[in-house]
């Protein structure tokens, strides 16, 4: 019991360091506005990926329709944020935004989940396109043009938390039993079902969960950038959360992060190469692809508790 | 009463008569064996009584805690925590996930947890884990697997996931087990092996055993009570010495004139 205090602080412990060294390096003028402004999206993509990873690496349901369920969080946070612009504002917006995202998951997912594989894929797709049409004529959202003068809420502190708490919410779900019986619904239904898994449950359970971290890393960036409009969640949207995910390696959440801050550093170094920008951005995935095709970090999770159990392995052969 | 009771069980899949008019019952603690040739309805009538498929006709009811429930319009979750666990004759384990959390897997549905005590990992969730931890290596020190809690359940040698299959259907606390072939596949050493085993988990668990097997000198051994099956209907039903001795058992397996 006093090892797993031992283990979660350690972990708290990283948090608030890493929370102080960007301070340092922000305070001794190494970090500019441009590497603040790459670390915030970079800490936004991997909110969303953790979302998706869930539901793709864990529950193993492909979903295209990620950008969609942003877009929600994205909308129905600016719009609170411009009526209340304070941080009691900014905490509304992403509790309602959340909780719109997942009640929108919940009502799509249960007749959609029940398709396997592409039909998945493609009608989650749909449900996405289907989200930013409405987007685009509804008077509140302000149509195509979008919205903007978004009061700038979401700054990095405020990203840092959430990154923090959105992991420990998706990690700690995916290591109980609840995780586990996300995990067999992915490894094989049949099975799952005849010991005693409502699969159909946990499918919709972590279609919800994913979608809602969607709207909170939607609600970041819409308070972050400022504006947003119908165009900016369309399907090249899903798709680049989905490369994170897959780069990172499908049913691995520190992969996830780890191919977020190696895609967001590409982005901001490959900004120099001016045209050619997205033709070595794209090199660099073939290349990872074709060299690692379980991604970045495969299935493999980083964990403190294995990392001192093989320390004190090692000490007891010596 | 009997535990399980099957009445007209029948399953059509568009004009083909896959199981018809099946009627038959489990007893408590009862070791039953279900033979036929190939293609005769066995693995269909596994599905319908697991709840996998849904019959056309008939009923199966079990007799439980709260009373007589029938199954025959539940989901194959929720037969199994009614109580009925089974194997499949092709594997289905959980391959990428460890030996541990494959039976794991299976105790979840006795062991509810909020979602609010798992997120915030309140004591009550590490002590939960801890016992169902306990209960699942105990379980795997009977199949004699404690030394592989992590080894991935798609790196284990054949017999050994044949074992694990009955590991998990077992951790899900079953009234009745329901083995598809377990010995499909098997050396005879292996065999043999597996009928110490399943005459072990009748007496330890004090369960009710249903199983699928063309390994005569296995279901001869073991078997208390037989069903033969031939084109999705039951021929006949006795002691092993009763079956090997019926005629149209004979003719079932051998051929002939009629």
């Amino acid at each position: 019991m006093k090892k797993n205090l031992k283990y979660n602080l350690i972990w708290l412990a990283i948090m608030i360091a890493g929370y102080i060294i960007i301070n340092v390096l922000e305070f001794a003028g190494i970090m500019g506005q441009f590497a603040e402004t790459t670390l915030v999206l970079i800490g936004i993509n991997i909110i969303l990926a953790t979302g998706l990873n869930l539901i793709i690496g864990f529950s193993g349901q492909f979903s295209l329709g990620h950008a969609g369920f942003m877009a929600i969080g994205a909308y129905v946070c600016a719009l609170i944020t411009t009526a209340i612009p304070n941080a009691l504002g900014m905490l509304l917006g992403l509790i309602a935004g959340a909780v719109f995202s997942g009640v929108v998951a919940l009502v799509v997912g249960i007749p959609t989940l029940r398709l396997n594989g592409d039909y998945l894929a493609i009608a989650t797709m749909g449900v996405a396109e289907i989200i930013r049409i409405i987007l685009n004529n509804l008077k509140i959202t302000n149509g195509p043009a979008g919205l903007y003068n978004i009061p700038m809420l979401a700054t990095w502190p405020v990203v840092y938390l959430l990154v923090c708490i959105t992991t420990i919410i998706i990690v700690n779900f995916i290591h109980s039993r609840d995780g586990r019986a996300v995990m067999s619904v992915r490894e094989d239904e049949i099975a799952a079902e005849s010991m005693g898994v409502n699969i159909t449950k946990w499918k919709v359970i972590a279609f919800v969960v994913g979608a809602a971290t969607a709207a909170i890393g939607g609600a970041l960036h819409a308070n972050y950038i400022q504006t947003i409009a119908p165009t900016d969640f369309g399907i090249m949207e899903s798709i680049n959360i989905l490369i994170i995910v897959v780069l990172g390696g499908i049913g691995s959440i520190t992969g996830t992060f780890v191919a977020a801050v190696v895609l967001g550093l590409l982005d901001m170094i490959l900004q120099n190469f001016g045209t050619l920008r997205m033709v070595l951005y794209s090199l660099a995935l073939i290349l990872i692809m074709v060299f690692k095709p379980s991604g970045l970090l495969g299935t493999w999770e980083l964990s403190i508790r294995r990392l001192f159990t093989r320390k004190s392995k090692t000490k007891g052969d010596a | 009463m009997s535990l399980l009771d099957v009445k007209d069980l029948t399953k059509n899949f568009g004009g083909l008569t896959a199981v018809s008019g099946v009627t038959m019952h489990l007893e408590d603690n009862e070791l039953v064996a279900l033979i036929g040739p190939n293609g005769a309805g066995k693995t269909t009538l596994f599905n319908l009584l697991t709840g996998v498929i849904p019959p056309s006709e008939g009923t199966v009811s079990l007799q439980t805690d709260q009373g007589l429930q029938v199954l025959n319009k539940k989901k194959p979750y929720q037969v199994a925590q009614a109580g009925l666990a089974r194997t499949f004759q092709n594997i289905r384990l959980f391959k990428d996930l460890s030996v541990l959390d494959n039976v794991l897997i299976a105790m979840t549905a006795k062991h509810k947890e909020s979602f609010v005590s798992s997120i915030l990992r309140l004591p009550s969730y590490y002590k939960k884990e801890v016992e169902m931890r306990e209960e699942a290596i105990e379980l795997l020190k009977i199949f004699d697997m404690q030394d592989k809690l992590d080894n991935l359940a798609r790196n284990l040698p054949y017999g050994e996931q044949r074992r694990l299959e009955i590991v998990r259907a077992l951790a899900t606390k079953p009234k009745i087990l329901f083995l598809d072939e377990p010995a499909a596949g098997m050396n005879p050493e292996e065999t043999a092996d597996l009928t110490r085993l399943i005459r072990q988990i009748q007496n330890e668990f004090h369960i009710t055993v249903l199983l699928i097997e063309h390994d005569m000198s296995l279901v001869m051994n073991v078997a208390e009570r037989i069903y033969v099956l031939e084109y999705g209907q039951l021929i006949a039903e006795g002691t092993p010495a009763e079956i090997q001795k019926n005629e149209r058992v004979i003719k079932a397996y051998l051929g002939g004139e009629s």
